[in-house]
């Protein structure tokens, strides 16, 4: 088996579903921007967060040698996806499982449907997925007559709301406590009238809310977080134990999986289960983790299905400059170190995947061609914070800067007018072309220093720009340029050397 | 085509460049170099930041103690194999064995669980459940609102690494770190949602 494909590079064939922006993302963050209580309740969490992950970090003497082997671990996954799927397949059916592939998000809808068709059901119980969410599965399956019921806390809330999630591990993060009893009482038909607002009783209401349906689900539907291929293992990791009770109890369990999320060997996940949870909720170990084995006889779901979902995959796996974005393991770090997201929030992105991993992942699953999600990558300062939190070390600067790249390109030749980044992009990149030119450039410079006020910062620029000045200053170039700075040391050094 | 040989052909034209898979580098620690009572002890503060509660007996204090912890309970569930001297005190046992399983509705008419587990994570307050006897099927774990564990010292390992190397992954396991909990209101945690609500462990000293 090897992974060296002999046949011609096929075109990219890329995704479809919740995958894209109805609007370019400087339209929709500018309202967001105005939603105050939304940028409120996100600060506050994202810093709360953030703090929690550094503490729980700090405590690892070895975290920096854990982002190493989850990095190359996730590199060699990629390197070898097909074998890996081949082998995780055997290993997944010879216990009993079933595999089915789905080349989109339709393909996989509708083997979900057709498996709940078969097993007798109209409703079925359902564990945070994001995959589920990219695909639309609950929209879907509400138009063919079958209910999904959310069961995690924070999905249930945006559900009975008709909202859309927030942030990946957080979703409801946009509304408050008042916000969420005034919810249930108008939607959870059982509900006690007297509900307060603290969160414990709201906990106790989902709960209560919940329970019948667990105890009598026929069929679940769950994501997955890692897949094992040396055992055919799938691993779910939840905090409230909804995820336990769709696992276990209902008769069939159909599991939705983008294909990127393999891991060789169980022993891997020593590594993923020490870098997930402290990056994710800050916490040293999330409340439980689910690993399953196909069937086992007398304990948990007799039917168990995966759908293995490709939808763009393998248009990101083709870009060699972009792939290692699939290394993602949804952890939501960099979103919490995000400037930009921290006041956009997540629906800015559009896509089911926000922040810097959504700015490029949408885009390499949808193209870069795709109008909207051309915009995605450069929402973003490049300041870099979220390589540095990211427990994989994905390089999502890198990638920003390859995909404003490849979005410039995809515009040459076409008869698009071009836009003000393009023309950006094309003068940036004539005038860094040649040192002569950038000489001269940085001539113009003091002139930029006139355009500062007394206190050496410029308050705003021209343009596409303006963004950035909007939310800070920029300090004003330097009165000299570093090239004149260096020709001139370089000619007293020189002048010392003589004398 | 089938799907399955046009996503695998489409995904090896993606490795147009045949990238090399790099070796993975593991030099991060697999083990702590605990003895049984820095174990112990670690184990304890994290479960109890967890919000769990801890009690650390010797063998002969199991039956005392795991009737107190069941006191106004007024039945509880323990799976086959369960050592029967460790609830000898405790009245209102139920058994729940592959012969006889217990139905959803009658777990959920019952108060708590008594189980042992097969390993014991101190470094992140985790206890490792794989359906062995004495642990039983996950639904019997899951379902009572009370979860009394009993871990044995000698089952406990400092780090993730020695715990993972010595289970089975092809059991059904259950990993538990304190009760169930969630923080998706305001942040703020609330500590009991569908698992269960109060989890007791018994650390037994060897
Ligand atoms: S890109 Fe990295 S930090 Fe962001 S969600 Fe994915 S794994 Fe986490």
């Amino acid at each position: 088996m090897s992974s060296t494909y002999l046949g011609m590079p096929a075109v990219p064939v890329y995704g479809s579903g919740n995958l894209h922006t109805a609007e370019p993302f400087p339209v929709a963050a500018r309202r967001e921007l105005d939603n105050e209580q939304l940028r409120a309740n996100l600060g506050h969490a994202t810093h709360t967060i953030r703090d929690k992950r550094l503490r729980v970090v700090a405590e690892l003497p070895d975290w920096e040698e854990l982002r190493e082997a989850g990095s190359a671990t996730k590199a060699a996954v990629m390197a070898r996806l097909p074998e890996l799927l081949e082998q995780f397949e055997e290993n997944f059916t010879a216990r009993g499982g079933v595999i089915h592939w789905a080349r989109d998000a339709a393909e996989a809808n509708e083997i979900v449907r057709d498996l709940i068709r078969d097993a007798g059901a109209d409703e079925v119980v359902k564990v945070k997925s994001m995959a589920t969410q990219e695909i639309g599965l609950n929209e879907y399956l509400e138009e063919h007559g079958i209910s999904a019921f959310e069961t995690d806390l924070a999905e249930l809330i945006v559900q009975l709301d008709h909202d859309k999630p927030s942030h990946i591990l957080v979703p409801a993060i946009h509304k408050n406590r008042s916000q969420i009893r005034d919810i249930f009482l108008r939607e959870m038909p059982d509900v006690d009238p007297n509900l307060t607002d603290t969160p414990a009783r709201l906990a106790e209401a989902a709960r209560l809310h919940l329970r019948r349906k667990f105890l009598s689900a026929k069929v679940a539907i769950s994501g997955a977080n890692f897949a094992l291929a040396d055992t055919g293992t799938l691993a779910v990791v939840e905090s409230e134990g909804n995820g336990r009770m769709c696992l276990t109890l209902p008769e069939t369990l159909i599991t939705v999986m983008g294909v990127e999320k393999l891991l060789p060997s169980w022993t891997d996940l020593e590594v993923f289960m020490q870098l997930l949870p402290r990056s994710s909720t800050g916490e040293r170990m999330n409340p439980y983790t689910s690993l399953w084995t196909g069937v086992t006889e007398g304990d948990g779901p007799q039917n168990v299905h995966l759908v293995l979902l490709d939808n763009g995959r393998s248009a990101a796996l083709a870009d060699e400059r972009g792939r290692s974005a699939l290394h993602c393991i949804r952890c939501s770090a960099c979103m919490n170190v995000c400037p930009v997201y921290e006041r956009t929030g997540g629906h800015a992105y559009g896509s089911t995947y926000p922040g810097p991993i959504g700015a490029i992942l949408s885009p390499l699953l949808t193209g870069i061609t795709s109008e909207e999600n051309a915009s995605l990558p450069y929402a973003s300062s490049l300041c870099g914070a979220c390589y540095d939190a990211c427990p994989v070390k994905i390089n999502i600067p890198e990638i920003l800067v390859h995909l404003r790249s490849e979005d410039v390109q995809s515009r040459r030749g076409t008869k698009k007018v071009p836009g003000q980044m393009d023309v950006a992009m094309k003068a940036a990149s004539w005038m860094m072309g040649s040192g002569r030119r950038m000489a001269l450039v940085e001539k113009a410079l003091p002139l930029g220093k006139l355009a500062a006020g007394p206190d050496r910062k410029i308050k705003k620029l021209p343009g596409i720009a303006a963004g950035w000045t909007r939310s800070r200053d920029l300090p004003a170039p330097p009165a000299q340029s570093f090239r004149d700075w260096w020709a001139k040391e370089h000619e007293d050094t020189a002048s010392k050397e003589q004398a | 085509m089938s799907a399955r040989t046009e996503i695998l052909d489409r995904l090896r034209s993606a490795l147009h460049d045949a990238p090399e898979a790099p070796e993975i580098p593991r030099k991060y620690r697999h083990s702590s170099g605990m003895n049984e009572e820095e174990l112990i002890e670690l184990l304890r503060d994290r479960l109890l930041d967890y919000k769990a509660g801890v009690s650390v007996v010797d063998e002969a204090s199991v039956p005392a103690k795991v009737a107190e912890l069941l006191k106004g309970e007024t039945s509880y569930v323990v799976p086959a194999g369960l050592d029967e001297r460790w609830t000898a005190l405790a009245p209102g046992r139920v058994v729940d064995s592959p012969e006889e399983p217990l139905s959803v509705e009658e777990l959920d008419g019952i108060d708590a669980v008594v189980t042992g587990c097969a390993a014991a994570v101190a470094e992140t307050g985790t206890i490792i459940l794989d359906g062995s006897p004495g642990q039983g099927r996950r639904a019997c774990s899951l379902i009572p609102d009370h979860h009394v564990c009993l871990v044995r010292a000698g089952d406990i390992y400092g780090v993730l690494p020695e715990a993972v190397r010595r289970l089975d992954v092809t059991h059904p396991l259950t990993w538990i770190s304190g009760p169930s909990a969630t923080s998706d209101i305001e942040l703020q945690r609330v500590e009991g949602v569908h698992g269960p609500r109060r989890l007791d462990v018994v650390i037994i000293r060897s």
